[in-house]
């Protein structure tokens, strides 16, 4: 049985902390968090021992690893800890606030061999999977022009609010929402190394924005278009997509579907010229536990897993997650240009 | 219960098949005589339940079911509560307190907020009372035989093995709303372990059951097994797998677990929910 411990109760936190407990292969050793709100109704209803202070549930539950889901200002110190303790880590998305602490976090994860993963979630989504294996496979030839989006209803009235509100606490659709999709670009496409055009919209929020809008341009030559608004109401719940244009077709992907349109057959993938669908049914990643979407609990799957054959794991690591830290950095710099 | 029990997905906007499918939905049910006009087609058809989320839309559908009781002799709603994304949006933005803050009815956060943190952190099951009074005023005077939380929640409260909540939810809905209480899960055979766990027995559950094993955490072969050996009252939902399996397959594999109640499903033509009402009359027991 592996230990695990978990930092941070919010809404990704507890999502983990139910995914894990339910989890055959781990023993949900602790969980920390520092509100008396919280930690109260897990003391009434569960039976997981509760901490305020991560130093104690280190020293106390001694874990093999740790999910660190705090808000991102405090994602550095605590992973640090955890790290130079010999602890495997899973931290949040985003990873860091700034480049250069998450560039020291990859090098003493990747020193001391641990096991090292961020959450974008996305990559256990069946149909973005499937999508990087077909871009990969080259069936839509020369990729000339990519567009990334996401859309949701989070802020959608003039309003105070959390720690959502302070750019320096990590708050704002940049660091939230559109990172999602930056993620995506990056490992699916290429990475991007520079921006142009940027607009960072404030629409409800102060402080932070709710949309944003760049031009970016890729390592391997791709450029192509991002749009991400929090403050879009004809949306029910968050929605990702990615559309993908090549000389040979075109793939447009969300977390439902995945379109696949060719120029010409591909029978060695079953498709066809003209549009193809496949269907999250078929391309969805079975899980034992569910909670929201199979991909919460096949990403603690897949950690777990590498944990276990001390595989370094190919999917979401930390240098991925820092070089998204990177891509906020550029196209926030960018904004600041007008 | 009866053996088809009419769902709400198509109305708000809810495909899990595709979101082009979703906005279609959203345009289509814009006005509520939309779904009025459908919900009359159901009856007209000869099926009176209708299991729909506490979505704000609701309320003004409750609203005319009300105001026309002849019509609606019989009618039934099972509420399905909360609308999680509502809450989980709020969550987003504002914190635990904050969403909690925002949708307490009145001044009772401030009450409670009052008697300090440590306080209001005892008192978890007097708001657990309130937030379900809350989602439930909007069905007054409407049969409510059946009061459901929905997977989000209940697959949290399983996960984390809190199951005391279980039996204090059980309790609340039994006394004060006279009601069955019913419980939607991604998780069936473990929900089912930890429900009798805690003594309660004979559980209504509603869970993805299909030909495809979509959505059924753990597997086919294990929920098969659940559906033929344990005592529960079962509900199938997303007997289509979203659309994944034909009309007919996906029924007659349903009618082959005759444990199985209720088959919840939702459809936005007339001629798609006379067909599978007809083939629920054909494959389920009678």
């Amino acid at each position: 049985m592996i230990k695990a411990g978990i930092i941070g109760l919010g809404k990704m936190g507890i999502s983990h902390c139910a995914i894990v407990n339910a989890h055959p292969g781990v023993n949900l050793v602790g969980v920390c968090d520092t509100s008396t709100f919280v930690l109260e109704a897990f003391k009434k209803y569960s039976t997981l021992t509760c901490y305020t202070d991560y130093f104690k549930l280190i020293e106390k539950e001694t874990p093999d690893c740790l999910f660190v889901a705090t808000p991102t200002r405090f994602h550095y110190d605590i992973v640090r800890y955890a790290l130079e303790k010999g602890i495997h880590v899973f931290c949040e998305k985003p990873f860091c606030l700034t480049v250069q602490q998450g560039k020291e976090l990859v090098e003493i994860a990747e020193q001391k061999r641990l096991i090292n993963q961020v959450g974008y979630h996305n990559h256990f989504v069946g149909t973005f999977r499937e999508m990087k294996r077909l871009i990969k496979s080259g069936i839509i030839g020369e990729i000339y022009h990519f567009h990334g989006e996401a859309y949701g209803p989070v802020v959608t009235k003039e309003k105070s609010g959390s720690w959502r509100s302070n750019r320096d606490e990590g708050g704002g659709c940049l660091f939230d929402y559109a990172s999602h999709v930056l993620n995506l670009i990056q490992e699916l496409i290429a990475l991007p190394v520079s921006a142009s055009g940027t607009l960072l919209k404030s629409i409800y929020s102060k402080g932070v924005e709710d949309a944003v809008y760049s031009t970016l341009f890729l390592e391997n030559g791709i450029s192509g278009q991002l749009s991400v608004n929090w403050s879009d109401e004809t949306y029910r719940k968050m929605s990702t997509s990615l559309t993908v244009v090549g000389k040979m077709g075109k793939i447009i992907c969300d977390a439902t579907e995945l379109k696949i349109y060719l120029k010409q057959d591909e029978p060695a993938e079953k498709l066809t010229r003209g549009w193809n669908i496949k269907y999250t049914t078929e391309l969805s990643i079975p899980v034992a536990f569910y909670l929201r979407g199979e991909e919460y609990s096949a990403q603690i799957d897949y950690f777990i897993s590498s944990i276990e054959s001390k595989r370094i794991p190919e999917i979401n690591s930390f240098k991925s997650g820092n070089n998204t830290d990177k891509v906020i950095d550029l196209i926030f710099n960018d904004s600041k240009i007008r | 219960m009866e053996k088809i029990l009419f769902g709400d997905n198509q109305f708000f906007a809810v495909s899990h098949l595709s979101d082009e499918k979703s906005r279609v939905q959203s345009i289509r049910f814009k006005e509520n005589s939309a779904i009025i006009q459908v919900l009359d087609q159901v009856v007209g058809l000869g099926m009176h339940t209708f299991m729909c989320t506490t979505h704000d839309r609701i309320a003004e559908i409750c609203d005319h079911i009300r105001d026309n009781p002849d019509h609606y002799k019989g009618f039934k709603i099972y509420p399905c509560m909360p609308y999680a994304h509502k809450y989980a949006n709020a969550v987003t933005e504002l914190g635990y307190l904050g969403a909690l803050r925002q949708y307490l009815p009145g001044n009772i956060f401030t009450t409670l907020a009052k008697g300090g943190m440590a306080f209001m952190g005892k008192d978890f099951m007097k708001m657990m009372e309130l937030l379900i009074d809350a989602e439930m005023k909007m069905f007054k005077k409407i049969d409510t035989p059946v009061i459901f939380i929905q997977n989000v929640m209940v697959d949290l409260i399983l996960g984390l093995g809190m199951k005391e909540v279980f039996v204090e939810y059980d309790r609340y809905i039994r006394k004060k709303y006279n009601a069955e209480p019913g419980y939607i899960t991604m998780n069936l055979p473990f929900l089912l372990d930890t429900l009798e766990s805690v003594g309660i027995y004979n559980p209504v559950i509603c869970s993805s059951i299909n030909k495809i094993g979509f959505r059924m955490s753990g597997g086919i072969e294990i929920y098969e097994k659940t559906l033929r050996e344990r005592k529960f009252r079962p509900i199938a939902m997303q007997v289509l797998a979203a659309g994944a399996l034909g009309p007919e397959e996906a029924i007659e594999y349903i009618g082959r677990f005759p444990q199985i109640e209720s088959v919840l499903f939702g459809a936005s033509t007339r001629s798609h929910i006379k067909q599978t009402r007809d083939l629920v009359n054909q494959y389920l027991r009678p």
